[in-house]
């Protein structure tokens, strides 16, 4: 069970964010702990990716704050999530299609020889390492990435939010475009990171995807929360779907 | 696993010689082309195309498109275009110019002072950079496409060039200046099997500190006659190069003036090569510093993540608006070291300098492999496409075609190797 006693790892307090009138994320408070994963479900539009954004640095919240380890942050920008060990998976993965996998894993934060050019072998033999962790069926190291299947793709996604040390990881839909096997290989990678005390968002879809990999789920809809962030033991699927779809707490919480 | 095909792929199998090598097919197949070429103007000129002379010739007519087609690689591979390259090289010639015949003669007390080059080159080197920033500038941080910021420039500069002269030709230029010429400044037969040898040790240290990083991690390598025979081939064609450009005689009457300003005479039967340029000895220094760039700094990796996908750079922690103002810069320096080989090789500033470089830039470098969708291109590539259109030009030139059907052949010739590059790439499943 994940101990819920201490300072949460992530606290997201009041965040709002309009564009152009529309309120994309309306007084939302999410939190997360360590060992922890927590699902974001909604539909498309409903706000959790624009919210998660603004943990991300992609996007700035107009108002409200974000607390690491009970510490007020600041974030404006990827790099300065990455200075609080936040890394993201995005659901376009974010990978440079012409570059090799250990140029995508080691993108923005090459290993340098010390006349400053950058260190192939090095970064080669440290993409090989981790690769063997998460993938050991992975052997494309000096193809572009565009020449890997879905499966091999997401795992040097993952490579990369993990091999930087990441103490949250933010994970947009990282199943949504994978057959069964490697989904599985995904949960499998997400058990293991969980053992480990990182802690992770999960957004998705799939509300039994969400009952299956998370310990707890916050449904968005329309820019607010429905309901507060609930423990998924205590809810079945067809509650999620009731809070995903009218946006309804169920009964035996909204006490 | 959905791996396990790629995993049987992996295993061991009988490769072929080029596999084992692992040469480019690609800059095989442009090689293949050019020698081709050279070989069909060679028969049809009984054999004047592949002259010491006209291959002097050859390669001094390329430096200026070539050493901005190096610039250009980057350009297109970050997802932009330059239209004002040739425009750009009007303006940093004329500047230069000015400086050395208006400017100069004044503070430094006469004609041909020692100063007078390295000057006038560092002052266009800067404007270069200068303008070339400030058009990366308007792309990058005001995102005005680069279409339309080089385009205007296309117009602005070539008119500000005109500006600065009144529309004059501006020579002679400075005796100095006008080595970086071609044939008015090379190595002589000694430098250049200096510098000829020197770049075969530098080349068979670079393949072999390759292989002992590639063994310090365990990764596999080739094995060793192929790596003795590619080092091999390397070296052949380096010398080989050398002595072609070695065995072009100057003429008699200049080298008798030579030894008479020495106040020397003329022994009988004395003979001279010129050797290499420094035109071209620029051109291979810009040349292996800007693959340095692409392939062993984070500029380059950046530049090329950059142009593979933009918003995955950015989402790294790249700061893709500063890159694109760097590679601006870069391409307005070559634009001026352009100029100052390009001005220096017709030892005058002329008002029509450059005109239409930019369409043999662009086409260089898209005939060497560049996609214009952005993230592949070498610099090697861009360097031998701007040498087949060279030699294209100079060889009908040669076998006298007429100058109309000469550009619609070097038009149709563009169209066709990029045609003949998409179907490489879908047969081999490159992108």
């Amino acid at each position: 069970m994940v101990d819920r006693s201490g300072t949460p790892l992530v606290e997201l307090r009041d965040i709002s964010i309009a564009f152009g009138g529309i309120k994309a994320v309306d007084h939302v408070s999410v939190d997360l702990f360590p060992g922890e994963v927590v699902g974001l479900l909604g539909h498309n539009g409903a706000g959790k990716s624009t919210l998660i954004k603004c943990l991300s640095g992609a996007y700035r919240q107009d108002s409200g704050d974000v607390f690491i380890n009970g510490e007020k942050a600041k974030i404006d920008n990827p790099r300065d999530a990455r200075g609080y060990n936040i890394e993201t998976i995005y659901q376009t993965l974010a990978l440079a299609d012409n570059l090799d996998a250990s140029a995508n894993l080691f993108l923005g934060r090459e290993i340098v020889t010390p006349l400053g050019l950058v260190d192939e072998s090095a970064m080669e033999a440290e993409t090989r390492k981790i690769m063997n962790r998460l993938n050991p069926n992975f052997r494309k190291f000096n193809a572009p990435v565009s020449a890997l299947s879905g499966g091999q793709r997401q795992s040097v996604a993952i490579a990369r939010a993990v091999y930087f040390n990441a103490k949250i990881l933010i994970m947009d839909e990282p199943t949504a475009a994978l057959g069964p096997a490697e989904t599985q290989m995904v949960a499998e990678i997400i058990g293991e990171l969980k053992r480990q005390g990182i802690g992770i968002f999960l957004i998705d879809h799939d509300v039994h995807q969400v009952k299956r990999l998370c310990d707890r789920a916050a449904v968005m809809k329309n820019g607010e929360l429905v309901g507060g962030v609930v423990d998924v033991d205590k809810v079945s699927t067809d509650d999620l779907l009731g809070m995903i779809i009218a946006g309804k707490t169920p009964e035996h919480l909204a006490a | 696993m959905a791996d396990t095909a790629a995993a049987k792929g992996d295993a061991p199998r009988r490769k072929s010689l080029l596999d084992t090598l692992e040469v480019d097919t690609r800059l095989l197949g442009m090689i293949g082309a050019f020698v081709v070429l050279c070989l069909v103007f060679n028969i049809i000129t009984d054999g004047r195309f592949l002259t010491p002379r006209n291959v002097f010739n050859l390669t001094i007519q390329t430096v200026s498109v070539a050493l901005m087609a190096t610039g250009m690689v980057f350009v297109i591979v970050t997802r932009h275009i330059d239209l004002s390259v040739g425009s750009l090289l009007a303006t940093c010639s004329a500047v230069m110019a000015m400086t050395q015949t208006a400017i100069l003669p004044d503070l430094l007390g006469g004609l041909n002072h020692p100063l007078t080059a390295p000057i006038a080159l560092v002052i266009g080197l800067c404007v270069g950079a200068l303008i070339g920033a400030f058009n990366g500038w308007l792309i990058g941080y005001l995102t005005i496409p680069a279409f339309i910021v080089t385009l205007g420039g296309l117009l602005v500069w070539r008119n500000v060039a005109w500006y600065l002269t009144n529309g004059q030709t501006i020579g002679p230029l400075d005796a100095n200046f006008r080595l970086l010429g071609g044939i008015n400044g090379t190595l002589g037969e000694t430098g250049s099997w200096i510098v000829g040898i020197v770049a075969v040790v530098a080349a068979l240290l670079a393949l072999a500190s390759g292989r002992r990083s590639k063994k310090a991690h365990d990764f596999p390598v080739k094995p060793l006659w192929a790596e003795i025979l590619l080092g091999a081939i390397m070296a052949a064609v380096i010398l080989g190069f050398v002595a072609v450009l070695n065995a072009y005689d100057v003429p008699e009457n200049r080298l008798e003036r030579l030894f008479e300003a020495r106040g020397e005479t003329m022994p009988e039967g004395y003979t001279e090569g010129y050797g290499i340029p420094y035109s071209v000895l620029l051109l291979i220094i810009v040349a292996i510093v800007m693959t340095v760039v692409a392939r062993k700094t984070r500029l380059g990796r950046y530049i090329f993540a950059t142009g593979g996908n933009p918003d995955a750079a950015e989402l790294s922690g790249i700061n893709t608006r500063l890159l694109t103002v760097k590679v601006f810069a870069i391409m307005g320096f070559l634009c001026a070291l352009s100029a100052a080989v390009a001005s220096a090789r017709l030892t005058f500033h002329s008002n029509d300098i450059g005109t239409l470089d930019e369409l043999r830039v662009i086409a260089a470098a898209v005939i060497g492999g560049t996609a214009l969708a952005g993230g592949i291109g070498t610099i090697y590539g861009a360097i031998l496409g701007a040498l087949i259109m060279q030699s294209l030009q100079s060889g009908m030139a040669m076998v006298g075609v007429d100058a109309p059907f000469q550009n619609i052949v070097v038009g149709a010739v563009l169209v066709v190797a990029v045609l003949v590059d998409i179907l490489y790439r879908k047969r081999t499943g490159a992108k």
